[in-house]
C-alpha cells in the first residue's frame, strides 16, 4: 500500500518530485553533436588551454547482434500511416527494411507468425528519472540521484553521471514496450542540468547506454517545486522564479558573446569555462533542447515569452496538466505537450488535471506525448494512452489509434530530437520495435517481444532472452518477481 | 436458481406498496451478479433502493421503468479496498488532509478518520461516474494508523455516507526498519507490549481510571479502542510487504486471537498456501513488479493470481501510481483488476476482487458487492468488458437511483472544449 508515499512525500522538501508526485522532474538537454562551428570545438585542449568539449562522455553504444527477421499475418501500427491488417514487417541489419502487406521472406530470416499480435514501433518515453532515481530507494539517499537541490541554478550537472546501468527498472521498462528514455534531472531547481537520452540496453556502463547522435536537453522547472525547494533562500515567490531564470539566460548569453568573440579568432587567453553556462550557451545555439516541467497554464504562456525574450526554443512542456487550456499557443509555438494520462490532485497546480488533457491537444495539433516520470508507470504507456483515448471518445473529441499510437513513438522522438532515427516504422530506421501480445491499447496486452535496432532484446516466451541486472542476481531470484 | 429468482419476484409485491416507490428494470444485458454465475440477457430489478430480482426469467412489473441493456454488461458498484476519498484532496495542502493523526509515539488506535470525511469532496464524483460505488477509508502513518470505515457514495452528508464504521484498526508492519525507525523485531515488541496492555486495561479499568495501574503503553482512548481487535468484534488491517513481516504478523494474530487482513502484502504469493490455510485476506495490486524496497524485493504483478488460484481472499487495490489511485484515481481499481488478469488471476475472481471480496472482507457483503435479492441497488452498466480499458461505465445507480453528476474535470473539460468567449481572446 502507498498510504505512506504520499505523506512522506508531501513532508520532504527535497524528494525526487518535490512534490508528492513520485519523481516529477523537467528533463535536460542532450549532448550537442559538435556540428556547430561557431563555438564549440571538439577536443578539449588546444595547446592546453581548456576549451568546451561537445562531447567528453561519448556514446560507446552498439547494436547488439540481430539477424534479418520477418513478422508476418500480424497487425502493423506505423506511426506513420494507417494501421496495416495481416501485413509484415521485415527488420535485417538493425533497420526497418519493408513493412507492408506481403512482404517475401529472406533465406536467413527468422520468421515470426504474428496472427492475432500487433506491432509497433518501440515506445519513447521523454519523462524518467530510472537509473538516477534507482530502485530499491528505501536506503536514504543511496540510489537517489534525481535532484541536485543545492541551488535553484544548477545548469552544470549532467543526469549521466547519476545513472547508475544496473538499476533493475531498465529490465522492466525494456519489458514495458519501451526502447528509449530521456532521463531527466529533477524538478527542485529552476534549471536542473541536463539530461541524457539512453537505449533502454544492458551496458556495464552508462555511455553504452547513450543514444548515439541524440541531442542533450536541459530540465527547467516551474511552479510550486522550485518556490518550496527554495522557500528559505530564495526563489520563494512565482516571480522570483522568473527572475532566477532570466538572470541565468543573461549570463549566458555574455558568456555566449565572450566565448564567440574568442572563438573567431583566438586572440589571447580563452575566457574561463563554466560548465552551467556552457551548457545554457548552448541552448541558446540551438544544440541542447529544452524540456520544461511546468503544470499551470498561465505560467506556460510566461515561458514561452522568456524564450522568445532570449532567443530560445521550448521543446516540451512537461507534465502540463493544464496544456489543454492553451494548446493554441502550444501548437503556434511548436513545443511538444508530454503529459500523462490522469495524474492529478497531488498539489494545487495539479488541480486542474482532466483526462480529456491529451484528446484536447491533440484535435489542436499540438505534437502530444504520453510521459511517465514514473518506473511503474513507463512500464504501462500504452495502457495510459488507451485512457486518455478512451476519454477523447467519451467526450466526443475522438480520437483514433492511430493518433494515440504517435503519442507513444514518433511524437516523444520529435520532442528527443530523434524523429529521423526512430518513433515510426518506416524502412531505413532502427528498428525498434515491439511485438504485442493483443492490441497494445487493451489491458490484457503485453509486449512479447522487442527489438532495438534489430536486436532482440526480450522475449516475455524465453526467459533466457530476459535481461537481468547485476542487482538483481541474488536480491531478486529468478523464481521472484519473474514477471519482467 | 429459477426457484431463487421467483422467490424474489414475490418479493417485490410485498414490498411494491410503499407509496414512492421507483421501479427500475434494467434489461437484456450480460449480467454480472458475481454471487452467482453470469446472466445472458439477463434482468435486474430494483424497487425503493434494493435489488428485488435478478435472472433471466424476472417478470416485470408494469410500472417498472425499464432500461435496455442490450449488448451491455451490468454488474454491481465497485467496491475499493484502499482509499484515501474524502480524506484527502489535494495531496499537499495540509487543511485538505485527513487520513493521518498525529497520534502518540505512533498510536492512533482510537482515530476515526470518518469524522472528518468531507462529503464534498470534488473527487466522489469521477469516482462513482467511472462505477466505483463504496470505498474503505483506512488512516495511514506510524504503527498503529488508527480506524477504518467503509463509505458509500451517495449524494449527502457524511452521515448518510457511512455505510459501516468501524471496520478494521489499520497497522503498519511495512518499513525497512519499522515506522518509528526501529529494528523490525522491535516494531512486533512494541505491537505485543501495546496489545498485552490492552488486555490490562480491560481487566482493570477501574483500577486505570484511580490510577492504580503501573503506566500502560498508551492511552486509554487507544487502549479502549485496541479491544475492538482483541475481542475480535474488528479485524486488524496490517500494512505489510515482506514475507517475514507478514508470517510475523500471522503469529502476532494467533497469539492474541484476532482476525487479520494484510494489505500492501508485495511478497504474499511466496506464502500463499499458509495465507490461504489461516484464512487471511489479502488486499493487493497487480502493477507493481518494481523492487522498489528491500522489504519488497519479490513485488510481482503475479501476486494477485498466485493468492487467488492458492484459494486466498483477494482484493485488488490501486498500489502502482505514487499514491493519487487513493484518492484522485479511486476509479482506476478496474485497471488494476485488468491487469491481475494479464497477469494470471481467472477473470471472474478479478471481478470478484473489486467486487464482493472486499465486501466480503470488511463485512458490508450483506448490502454491497453482489447483485442478489435484497442487497443494496448499486449497479453499472457498462459499455463492455468492465475490466478494459476502452470500456465506458454508461449508467450509475446508488440505492437504486441512477446518478449523473458532472465532476469538476468533466466541468473543465466541457468549458474548454469550446472556449467561452471571455476566453477567446489571447
Amino acid at each position: 500500500m502507498r498510504h505512506t508515499v504520499i505523506a512522506l512525500a508531501v513532508g520532504l522538501v527535497t524528494s525526487a518530485c518535490a512534490s508528492g508526485r513520485a519523481q516529477e522532474a523537467t528533463p535536460a538537454s542532450p549532448p550537442a553533436p559538435a556540428r556547430t562551428t561557431d563555438t564549440v570545438k571538439v577536443g578539449t585542449m588546444l595547446g592546453g588551454i581548456s576549451t568546451p568539449n561537445a562531447d567528453p562522455f561519448p556514446s560507446t553504444y552498439r547494436p547488439f547482434p540481430s539477424r534479418p527477421t520477418l513478422i508476418r499475418n500480424v497487425t502493423i501500427m506505423t506511426a506513420a500511416g494507417p494501421t496495416i491488417r495481416g501485413g509484415s514487417v521485415l527488420l535485417r541489419d538493425g533497420r526497418i527494411a519493408e513493412v507492408g502487406p506481403s512482404v517475401a521472406a529472406p533465406a536467413d530470416a527468422l520468421v515470426i507468425d504474428g496472427t492475432g499480435k500487433y506491432v509497433t514501433p518501440g515506445i519513447i518515453d521523454t519523462h524518467s528519472h530510472i537509473g538516477a532515481g534507482g530502485a530499491p530507494g528505501d536506503n536514504g539517499t543511496q540510489t537517489n540521484d534525481v535532484n541536485e537541490a543545492t541551488s535553484p541554478v544548477t545548469a552544470q550537472v549532467w543526469v549521466e553521471h547519476s545513472v547508475w546501468p544496473q538499476d533493475p527498472q531498465f529490465p522492466r521498462t525494456l519489458a514495458g514496450g519501451v526502447t528509449t528514455i530521456q532521463v531527466l534531472p529533477g524538478s527542485a531547481n529552476l534549471i536542473g542540468g541536463r539530461s541524457a537520452t539512453l537505449k533502454v540496453v544492458p551496458s556495464r556502463i552508462v555511455q553504452g547506454m547513450k543514444f548515439p547522435g541524440a541531442k542533450y536537453g536541459l530540465k527547467m522547472a516551474c511552479g510550486e517545486n522550485p518556490k518550496r525547494v527554495y522557500s528559505q533562500r530564495g526563489p520563494s515567490t512565482r516571480m522570483g522564479n522568473v527572475a532566477g531564470y532570466r538572470a541565468a539566460w543573461i549570463q549566458a548569453e555574455a558568456y555566449r558573446r565572450r566565448w564567440d568573440k574568442w572563438n573567431a579568432n583566438h586572440q589571447g587567453d580563452p575566457p574561463t569555462r563554466d560548465l552551467g553556462l556552457e551548457t545554457l550557451a548552448e541552448v541558446l545555439r540551438g544544440n541542447i533542447l529544452v524540456h520544461n516541467h511546468c503544470y499551470r497554464a498561465d505560467e506556460m504562456a510566461q515561458m514561452i515569452d522568456i524564450a522568445k525574450e532570449f532567443g530560445y526554443k521550448i521543446r516540451s512542456f512537461h507534465h502540463g496538466v493544464e496544456a489543454y487550456k492553451i494548446a493554441d499557443l502550444l501548437q503556434q509555438n511548436d513545443i511538444a505537450a508530454s503529459v500523462w494520462a490522469d495524474w492529478g490532485g497531488f498539489k494545487l497546480e495539479a488541480a486542474d488535471a482532466i483526462r480529456g488533457n491529451m484528446a484536447l491537444l491533440n484535435r489542436a495539433g499540438v505534437r502530444t506525448v504520453m510521459h511517465s516520470d514514473d518506473a511503474s508507470g513507463e512500464q504501462r504507456l500504452n495502457q495510459e494512452a488507451a485512457k486518455a483515448m478512451a476519454e477523447g471518445n467519451r467526450i466526443g473529441v475522438p480520437v483514433s489509434e492511430d493518433d494515440a499510437i504517435k503519442w507513444l513513438t514518433i511524437n516523444p522522438a520529435w520532442a528527443l530530437g530523434i524523429e529521423d532515427r526512430t518513433g515510426s516504422l518506416q524502412p531505413g530506421k532502427s528498428a525498434d520495435v515491439v511485438l504485442w501480445s493483443g492490441n497494445p491499447f487493451s489491458v490484457y496486452s503485453r509486449a512479447e517481444k522487442v527489438w532495438i535496432d534489430g536486436a532482440m532484446m526480450f522475449d516475455r516466451l524465453d526467459p533466457s532472452q530476459q535481461w537481468r541486472t547485476d542487482f538483481e542476481l541474488g536480491f531478486v531470484p529468478v523464481n521472484r518477481g519473474g514477471d519482467k | 436458481m429459477r426457484a431463487r429468482y421467483a422467490l424474489a419476484v414475490a418479493l417485490v409485491a410485498t414490498t411494491s406498496a410503499v407509496a414512492g416507490a421507483q421501479t427500475i428494470a434494467i434489461t437484456g444485458g450480460r449480467v454480472y451478479p458475481v454471487s452467482g454465475p453470469m446472466i445472458e440477457n439477463g434482468t435486474v430489478l430494483m424497487r425503493d433502493g434494493r435489488i428485488v430480482a435478478v435472472g433471466a426469467a424476472v417478470s416485470i412489473p408494469a410500472d417498472a421503468q425499464r432500461i435496455d441493456a442490450t449488448g451491455k454488461v451490468v454488474t454491481p458498484g465497485l467496491v475499493n479496498a484502499a482509499t484515501q476519498l474524502t480524506l484527502t484532496e489535494i495531496g499537499a495542502v495540509g487543511s485538505t488532509r485527513e487520513g493521518q493523526a498525529r497520534g502518540r509515539e505512533g498510536i492512533a488506535a482510537a482515530y476515526r478518520p470518518w469524522e472528518g470525511l468531507n462529503p464534498a469532496s470534488v473527487l466522489i464524483a469521477p469516482a462513482r461516474n467511472a462505477g466505483v460505488t463504496t470505498v474503505l477509508i483506512a488512516p495511514s502513518g506510524g504503527l498503529i494508523s488508527g480506524q477504518a470505515g467503509v463509505i458509500h457514495l451517495v449524494p449527502g452528508t457524511a452521515t448518510d455516507m457511512l455505510l459501516k464504521a468501524p471496520v478494521a484498526m489499520a497497522a503498519s508492519l511495512g518499513p525497512a526498519r519499522g515506522p518509528n525507525g526501529s529494528p523490525r523485531a522491535e516494531t512486533i515488541m512494541r505491537l505485543r507490549e501495546i496489545l498485552d496492555d490492552a488486555r490490562v486495561y480491560r481487566t482493570r479499568r477501574a483500577d486505570f481510571e484511580r490510577a492504580q495501574t503501573r503506566s500502560l503503553a498508551a492511552g486509554r482512548l487507544d487502549l479502549e479502542a485496541l479491544l475492538q481487535v482483541l475481542d475480535g468484534r474488528i479485524p486488524m488491517l496490517v500494512d505489510a510487504d515482506k514475507a517475514s513481516d507478514i508470517e510475523a504478523a500471522m503469529a502476532l494474530a494467533k497469539e492474541y486471537g484476532f482476525r487479520l487482513i494484510i494489505a500492501g502484502g508485495a511478497e504474499a504469493w511466496e506464502i500463499a498456501d499458509k495465507l490461504a490455510a489461516a484464512r487471511i485476506p489479502v488486499l493487493t495490486g497487480a502493477m507493481n513488479n518494481i523492487p522498489e524496497s528491500f522489504v519488497a524485493l519479490g513485488q510481482r504483478q503475479e501476486n494477485a493470481g498466485i493468492l487467488s488460484k492458492a484459494g486466498v481472499s483477494v482484493s485488488v487495490i490501486g498500489n502502482a501510481g505514487g499514491g493519487d489511485e487513493e484518492a484522485f484515481n479511486v476509479r482506476n481499481v478496474r485497471f488494476e483488476a485488468g491487469n491481475a488478469v494479464a497477469y494470471g488471476m481467472e477473470w471472474n475472481a478479478a471481478l470478484r476482487s473489486i467486487t464482493l471480496t472486499p465486501a466480503e472482507t470488511f463485512g458490508v457483503a450483506d448490502r454491497v458487492g453482489s447483485l442478489a435479492p435484497g442487497k443494496v441497488a448499486d449497479v453499472v452498466i457498462w459499455s463492455g468488458d468492465p475490466l478494459e480499458i476502452s470500456t465506458q461505465p454508461e449508467r450509475v445507480f446508488v440505492r437504486g437511483q441512477e446518478i449523473r453528476q458532472a465532476s469538476r474535470q468533466d466541468l473543465l473539460e466541457e468549458r474548454y472544449k469550446t472556449l467561452p468567449p471571455s476566453y477567446r481572446r489571447p
